[in-house]
């Protein structure tokens, strides 16, 4: 068995967004899934992210139908899963991270058919045994958070909602009511994926979030490149960069490695 | 004022989280949520206003051709020696099956909430092609998608969505199959969600689609429920409907929900036999299918140990899909509705069967239907009687049956 980190779960979050918000400058999150394109590789990719100094990771749990990701994150956990990537493999990741050192808060983040097969109470208790501080589950809105609501407060791990440009005041007051850890906001309506431009009303919609909530902001979604990082490291506490990471990691644990050193130099510029 | 087109009782579930008991909700991204409040909204004040159900009825008796007959089988019955059988013909509904019925319903819905840019999925092509066929009537622009395993097995289909001026985008990804193409369209809606309407044809995915796809099915019952009784005189024993993602089989046991003397029988996809692995039936085989998630709605779905989604395998398109509409999850749990299945051999015995005796060529889901009424009849009285749901015609899947049967 690990030995606990402290903190934990919603407390690590609080204290990494403490830290960078005293660096003025937004969190970075990698994601990147377990098994591509090899489970090894991937657990070197997310190693070497870690010694580049990022500030948290996102754990992806590869799902055979993934609804919420574009053609990267669906080809890239496609071949997760015919690597034989299982929600059990990914929480062995997550412990032999810890086990090898990796201190930074992770953020499982899967699908809600996988982890109900798996049993939710259960996942939860195990994720955060394995040394995981928190779940990410896209298609779960706050209507159908007690599927996971109990598990998680009584472990003290983050489950994290989703708020998106279309969503009105009404889910805006309802995601942060049940917030815990962070608020993922959804940068542009559609899917995930490597854009060349962030959306342009990016300023505006943050502000209407900021006006009706006090929970962090983590954005996510076609953030890729060192300029976008600077773009939005005063305007939100964190950012999540994901597919851009997952093309690197086709290339190789080196790619990665350089990728996500250049989005930390950003954002410390 | 007639009598309203679609009607529910204050008993009728869902509730309003779109639960039907334990099965149902809403397990989407962020994005489309509010588009799903929207919905359900628009679609609450549309079935409040009588001018709604006055225009789906109008186009239903003047395009459609509602009603659809009921047809006494006569020589199949006096073949088999048992059940009155009856059809419930959706066969020779405008396009050849039921899906017209919730394409339009759901077609003058989007007009009404001045969506212009209309997306469906579609697996035989039945549910394409009565979406692409309302489009045209509503003058709405028209985007199906659909697995390149189907296009392939359904390329009449295909051409008639094409002659109707949809645009037939071929889905490359998993399975290439239904299942597919629903998680193609979904992310469609995800990034195009102000300005579309994603048409669903099935009684699945998010609240409201499994409750309004079942309201806009549910005329076939209201429909055969008189006219049985009309002809025959008595309600029937059995009312049975095949079950892929189960618009026809709800829409047809909506309306007999109350008669406790009518069984309720739903036939899933027996492919290749429950022990062969490859099928499609998801209350049959429990050992790979269980409550779970998938496209939106908690229902069964048929999934590996780690809860990834299995490939499934039917003869008929309409029938291969991994999960099964929430509400007919529900019926099973209440044990209102029984689910059975019939193998690709059984339906093509059934297709041929059909067609012989009563010159009625079928849609290979509906023999799926037909297959169980032969197996049940022979075991029951004379003056007993199954209804059965046609819901479609065979003319779409002659390819399929000609390459299997070597005619």
């Amino acid at each position: 068995m690990t030995k606990a980190r402290e903190p934990h779960g919603i407390c690590a979050l609080d204290v990494m967004f403490a830290a960078a918000k005293l660096a003025g400058r937004a969190a970075f999150l990698p994601y990147f899934p377990i098994g591509y394109p090899t489970y090894d590789e991937s657990l070197r990719a997310i190693e070497a992210m870690a010694a580049a100094g990022v500030d948290g990771f996102e754990i992806g749990i590869p799902f055979s139908d993934p609804i919420a990701d574009g053609p990267t994150i669906q080809a890239a956990t496609q071949v997760a899963l015919e690597q034989g990537a299982t929600v059990q493999k990914c929480l062995e990741c997550v412990r032999q991270l810890r086990a090898r050192g990796v201190r930074q808060p992770m953020l499982m983040m899967g699908y809600a058919n996988p982890l109900v097969a798996y049993g939710t109470d259960r996942f939860v208790t195990d994720a955060r045994e394995a040394g995981a501080d928190g779940l990410i589950v896209p298609d779960l809105p706050p209507e159908e958070a007690h599927f996971f609501a109990d598990s998680c407060a009584r472990e003290g791990m983050a489950l994290i909602f989703m708020l998106a440009p279309t969503s009105n005041d009404q889910r805006i007051d309802l995601a942060s009511a049940n917030a815990s850890g962070f608020i993922y906001v959804v940068s542009l309506t559609g899917i995930t994926g490597a854009r060349a431009e962030l959306p342009d009303n990016l300023t505006s919609f943050i502000g209407r979030l900021r006006a009706r909530t006090d929970k962090p902001l983590v954005l996510g979604f076609g953030i890729s490149t060192p300029d976008h990082a600077r773009q939005v490291r005063r305007m939100v506490d964190g950012f999540i960069v994901g597919s851009a990471l997952v093309r690197a990691g086709g290339e190789g644990v080196e790619a990665v490695r350089e990728l996500a050193g250049s989005l930390v130099a950003a954002i410390r510029g | 004022m007639s009598e309203l087109y679609i009607r529910r009782d204050l008993t009728d579930l869902p509730d309003a989280r779109g639960y039907f008991g334990e099965f149902g909700g809403r397990f989407v991204p962020e994005t489309i949520m509010p588009a799903l409040d929207e919905l359900d909204s628009a679609y609450a004040e549309a079935i409040a206003d009588p001018a709604f159900h006055e225009e789906l009825s109008h186009l239903q008796r003047t395009y459609t051709g509602r009603p659809t007959p009921v047809t006494h089988a006569r020589r199949l019955t006096e073949a088999l020696g048992g059940a009155q059988i009856y059809l419930k013909r959706e066969d020779l509904a405008h396009t050849g099956a039921h899906k017209i019925n919730n394409a339009l319903g759901q077609g003058l819905l989007a007009k009404r909430m001045g969506k212009r840019r209309i997306i469906a999925e579609t697996g035989a092509g039945q549910h394409g092609v009565g979406t692409a066929t309302a489009m045209a009537l509503l003058g709405l622009e028209c985007h199906v998608y659909m697995g390149t395993v189907d296009i392939a097995r359904q390329q009449p289909n295909v051409f008639r969505m094409k002659l109707l001026g949809a645009e037939v985008l071929p889905v490359e990804s998993g399975s290439r199959t239904l299942k597919d193409a629903i998680n193609e369209a979904m992310r469609d809606w995800v990034t195009n969600v102000e300005t579309t309407f994603y048409l669903l044809g099935s009684a699945l995915g998010p609240h409201p689609y499994p409750m309004m796809v079942r309201d806009f099915q549910s005329v076939i019952g209201m429909e055969a429920r008189e006219q049985i009784q009309a002809q025959a005189g008595q309600l029937p024993d059995a009312c049975i409907a095949c079950v892929g993602g189960g618009s026809n089989a709800i829409g047809m046991f909506h309306a007999f929900r109350d008669d406790e003397g009518t069984e309720l029988i739903g036939v899933e996809a027996g492919g290749r036999g429950i022990d062969s692995g490859e099928h499609a039936a998801r209350f049959a085989d429990l050992n790979i299918s269980r409550p779970g998630i998938l496209h939106g709605t908690r229902s069964y779905v048929m999934q590996n140990d780690d809860g990834q989604i299995m490939e499934t395998h039917s003869i008929s398109a309409g029938l291969d899909y991994p999960s099964v509409g929430p509400e007919h999850a529900h019926l099973r749990q209440l044990e209102r509705a029984w689910y059975t299945l019939a193998t690709d051999e059984e339906a093509l015995e059934a297709f041929q069967v059909l067609s012989k005796l009563e010159g009625i060529i079928p849609a290979l889901e509906s023999a799926h239907a037909v297959a169980e009424a032969i197996k049940r009849a022979p075991t029951m009285p004379k003056d007993s009687l199954l209804l059965v749901n046609l819901s479609g015609r065979g003319d779409k899947d002659l390819d399929t049956v000609i390459s299997v049967l070597d005619i």
